[in-house]
């Protein structure tokens, strides 16, 4: 017990250079949210595809993306992760040699993003696809009745319409997509929390870094709320406010 | 002075519908529906609810497409295919933009881009659609908006603006297309009754100056005043057309009649 308040209170072991691990921390921080930023735009590409494509796909088109959206969404993230991973680098190997290329050495930062943009792909077809159908047809309508092309009627009428509908649900995605990174540690990608397990396996200050990577995780939610205010304004900025 | 009182038959119709018909399922709403508008003329259609007039309007831009017929724009013809269920579908998109930039249509419901300033969707189109230099549509943009008296309101969202102001602004941003011919679908029927006056003084301001316009309404004294010419149409048919003294002082029809004793 004794020890374990000493290990609280040794605030060196947090300093950026070594001997300290504050600096190893951060690094875990900046892939974290390379993860997080790459998986969320992969998963946002995905969205917008897989929501055109649920609502004004062909039967086939839909029905292959009801599976991809159903089974991502019931699987538990832990399995898919390490499903995808291992499943996936594996896969991409087999194809490789059967093309009669070398084995490629998939980084783990890559997977990452790969693997969260997979699961939040899925989401976000889903908050996407409500958020389309809310856009008045009216409007769409009007953008055809002028001239428009199908690819300008999504780019200047659609997407920014279905944005103010959009944007509470991406919001939600984009904070879980900061901690399902964490989830990457089991399959030995370098983030937040699996730095953190070694340096507190190393120096056995486990609480002292877990509470820092805690406060870490907390400060990336609190910088992100701006951040979404701030969408959330634009987004909405046709709309009266509701009082 | 429009083709009709000149008589001029060289110069192609602005709008020329040919044996128009429209099924929804097993429901047809437009049972060979033809009509013509020469250059200057301003067309109104009258008819109760369910007779098809809307559809009709809507079939001439292909919002709603057609079952059946031919539509042309100054002489040329929307080219379009079977769909392969009975019905028929564009068959050559660019045509079909390019003719849509020259008919411009106000709604019923304005349809106004929510996201965009009044300012911002009166240039979209001719900047977007038509490739006009922003600064130059802007320019032209301000002069509509001051015909339409919205001035003071070209940067705010079309949600803060009363009915007949949106539907003022929905009629510049058709203008702004310079449009060969406007469609008005039901301009007045969503707005409050003391704001129906501004819109149909933008509106017959556009008749005097001689532009070609279809006009869909419920408002047969205004109808009266701005049409040259009335088309009355009836469970999918016309049934009746003519000048609006013909069609209002001496229906031949019934039904006609009966129409005008209860809208009057």
């Amino acid at each position: 017990m004794l020890e374990w308040i000493a290990g609280l209170a040794s605030w060196e072991l947090l300093a950026l250079e070594p001997p300290g691990w504050g600096g190893v921390l951060l690094g875990g921080l900046a892939i974290s949210l390379q993860v997080a930023v790459g998986g969320y735009l992969l998963g946002f590409l995905i969205g917008v595809g897989g929501a055109t494509g649920k609502l004004y796909g062909g039967p086939i088109l839909r029905d292959l993306l009801d599976v991809y959206t159903t089974l991502v969404r019931a699987v538990p993230e832990l399995v898919l992760i390490l499903l995808l991973y291992y499943a996936g680098t594996d896969a991409l190997n087999q194809l490789m040699l059967l093309i009669g290329a070398e084995r490629v050495d998939i980084s783990g930062l890559a997977a990452g993003i790969f693997v969260i943009g997979v699961v939040q792909g899925a989401y976000q077809t889903e908050v996407l696809r409500g958020a389309f159908k809310a856009v008045p047809h009216g409007q769409i309508e009007a953008a055809r009745a002028y001239g428009m092309t199908s690819f300008q009627v999504l780019r200047r009428i659609t997407l920014p319409g279905m944005l103010p509908h959009a944007v509470p649900g991406l919001a939600n995605l984009w904070l879980i997509a900061t901690k399902d990174t964490a989830l990457l540690a089991v399959v030995g990608v370098a983030e937040l929390t699996l730095v953190t397990r070694q340096a507190g396996g190393t120096t056995k200050s486990y609480f002292l870094f877990f509470c820092a990577a805690g406060l870490l995780y907390l400060m990336v939610t609190l910088i992100s709320n701006v951040g979404i205010r701030r969408v959330e304004r634009y987004a909405r900025r046709g709309m009266p406010a509701v009082r | 002075m429009s083709s009709r009182e000149t008589g001029e038959t060289a110069v192609p119709p602005a709008v020329e519908v040919t044996g128009l018909h429209k099924r929804f399922g097993d429901l047809e709403v437009l049972k060979g529906v033809s009509l013509s508008a020469g250059n200057g003329d301003v067309v109104a259609i009258i008819g109760g609810s369910g007779s098809g007039k809307s559809t009709m309007l809507r079939c001439i831009n292909m919002l709603e497409l057609p079952s059946g017929g031919s539509i042309s724009i100054q002489g040329e013809e929307i080219e379009m295919k079977p769909d392969g269920r009975g019905g028929l579908q564009p068959a050559n998109s660019a045509q079909l933009r390019r003719i849509r930039t020259r008919l411009a249509m106000v709604f019923q419901s304005f349809n106004l881009w929510q996201h965009m300033t009044v300012l911002g969707n009166v240039i979209e189109a001719p900047v977007q659609v038509m490739g006009v230099p922003r600064d130059e549509a802007i320019a032209r943009a301000e002069k509509l908006l001051e015909r339409v008296g919205l001035s003071d309101k070209r940067d705010v969202y079309p949600a803060f603006l009363s009915g007949g102001q949106q539907q003022r602004a929905a009629i510049a941003r058709a203008l702004a297309v310079e449009p060969e011919v406007m469609l008005f679908d039901e301009p007045t029927s969503a707005l409050d009754p003391e704001l129906v006056g501004e819109v149909l003084a933008v509106i017959a301001d556009l008749a005097r100056e001689g532009r070609t316009m279809l006009l869909v309404t419920h408002e047969m004294k205004f109808a009266r005043e701005v049409a040259n010419h009335v088309v009355f149409l009836a469970d999918g048919v016309i049934e009746e057309e003519g000048s609006p003294d013909i069609i209002y002082n001496a229906p031949r029809s019934e039904r006609l009649r009966k129409f005008l004793a209860t809208v009057q």
